[in-house]
């Protein structure tokens, strides 16, 4: 994990102190459980699941952005047909979520849930508002850069991957101990870019984002798949 | 072409805004044959309950096939106990490439506040003794006591796994 992975056990955020193991992992060879994984989606997204503004009586108060991108594999190939889960604060940074205590307002118009599949190219986009930041309680006057959380799935179980995305620029990314919890070379790549092929003229700006997931051997089984 | 892998961060205390799906722990429905409940509890390194983890379970159906669809998933969140649960069916045993046998097995990926990055663990089962004696994988942990923290515990009619993240007690977990 070392190089692109946040360690297990990171001092700075404080919740790791009683939920890392102490015991070091037992390699897992790559067998046929973990070379193949669920194949989601088909009738778990919804009409306005990829819509975030779209899915209450009036839209939701931020700033509108649509944030894009491709599931790809670390060879390049894109991951076709695969769900792609986000959930975010609102523009305030306040959750829906009976265990957030931020006194920032909720919005009747804002749930913060999207979900999509990706397409042959496999693209995905989701429209929603710039989530705030918001303040957490690990250390004095602690704040989370604007992140949106994403859960892939991939092809393989070793694919599985579940992460947050952020906004370039942000001032909080050197305070923040999750953020920071990443090696240094590989932080840049949970930052989103603007791109004005992405922003939709006089509606919202856009930016993009791909995800890349961990590679994959090359199994009898898999050949199979692909031949269908 | 090899593209930098992009880094996990922590699923966080409040993912039940997106990731709860009221199927999510019935890997078969109710009443299939074989059917049983596999689940326990999530602790932390001072035994106190896990409120807010999920906990995925992947595997092979009773013949050793994979699904080509979303059978063979679950998923649950863990409640103010640390409780989680899913309901399935036990899969059947698998080859390995070097002419052995996989006993049957649930692969389990654990996501909590506090974890930047998932655990990874596995659960066998506990009426196959010979076929856990031959796995491969079991047969790489070498302390018995250790290895036996993998195999889930008969527990009236389902089966019982406690997922301890830290501790004297800890469950093994796997580099993926």
């Amino acid at each position: 994990m070392s190089g692109t992975h946040p360690p297990l056990d990171f001092p700075a955020y404080r919740s790791t102190a009683l939920r890392h193991p102490l015991r070091p992992l037992t390699p897992l060879p790559h067998r046929l459980t973990e070379v193949t994984g669920p194949l989601l989606g088909e009738g778990r997204v919804g009409e306005t699941d990829h819509d975030l503004t779209a899915q209450h009586g009036g839209e939701p108060l931020g700033e509108r952005i649509v944030v894009e991108g491709r599931v790809l594999e670390a060879d390049g190939r894109p991951v076709p047909d695969t769900l792609v889960e986000v959930w975010q604060a609102n523009a305030g940074g306040r959750y829906r979520h009976d265990g957030d205590r931020h006194p920032a307002p909720l919005d009747p118009n804002f749930s913060g849930a999207g979900r999509c599949v990706t397409d042959a190219q496999g693209r995905w986009r989701f429209v929603t508002v710039k989530p705030g930041a918001y303040p957490w309680k690990n250390h004095d006057n602690a704040w989370r850069p604007a992140h949106i959380h994403f859960s892939v799935f991939g092809r393989a179980f070793t694919q599985r991957l579940i992460t947050q995305m952020y906004f370039p620029g942000d001032p909080l990314f050197a305070f923040d101990p999750i953020f920071q919890s990443v090696p240094e070379g590989a932080r840049e790549r949970l930052v989103s870019r603007l791109d004005l092929d992405v922003t939709v003229a006089e509606w919202a700006v856009g930016y993009r984002w791909d995800i890349v997931l961990a590679g994959r051997a090359a199994t009898p089984l898999e050949d199979e798949d692909d031949d269908r | 072409m090899s593209l930098p892998e992009t880094p996990s961060q922590t699923i966080g205390p409040f993912f039940a805004v997106g990731l709860i799906w009221p199927d999510g722990p019935e890997v078969v429905p109710a009443g299939t044959p074989g059917a049983v409940r596999v689940g326990g509890r999530v602790l932390d390194g001072d035994g106190e309950p896990v409120a807010d983890a999920l906990v995925e379970t992947w595997q092979a159906d009773p013949d050793g096939h994979f699904a080509t669809g979303s059978g063979g998933f679950g998923r649950c969140a863990t409640d103010a106990e640390g409780c989680w649960a899913v309901r399935t069916v036990k899969p059947g045993p698998l080859p390995a490439p070097d002419g052995g046998t996989e006993a049957p097995h649930l692969d389990v990926s654990v996501f909590a506040r506090g974890l930047l990055h998932r655990l990874v663990t596995r659960i066998y089962f506990p009426d196959e003794a010979e076929a856990n004696a031959a796995d491969p994988l079991l047969a790489s942990i070498k302390e018995s006591q250790v290895r036996a923290r993998l195999v889930a515990a008969a527990d009236g009619d389902g089966l019982r796994f406690d997922i301890r993240l830290q501790g004297d007690q800890e469950t093994p977990f796997l580099a993926i």
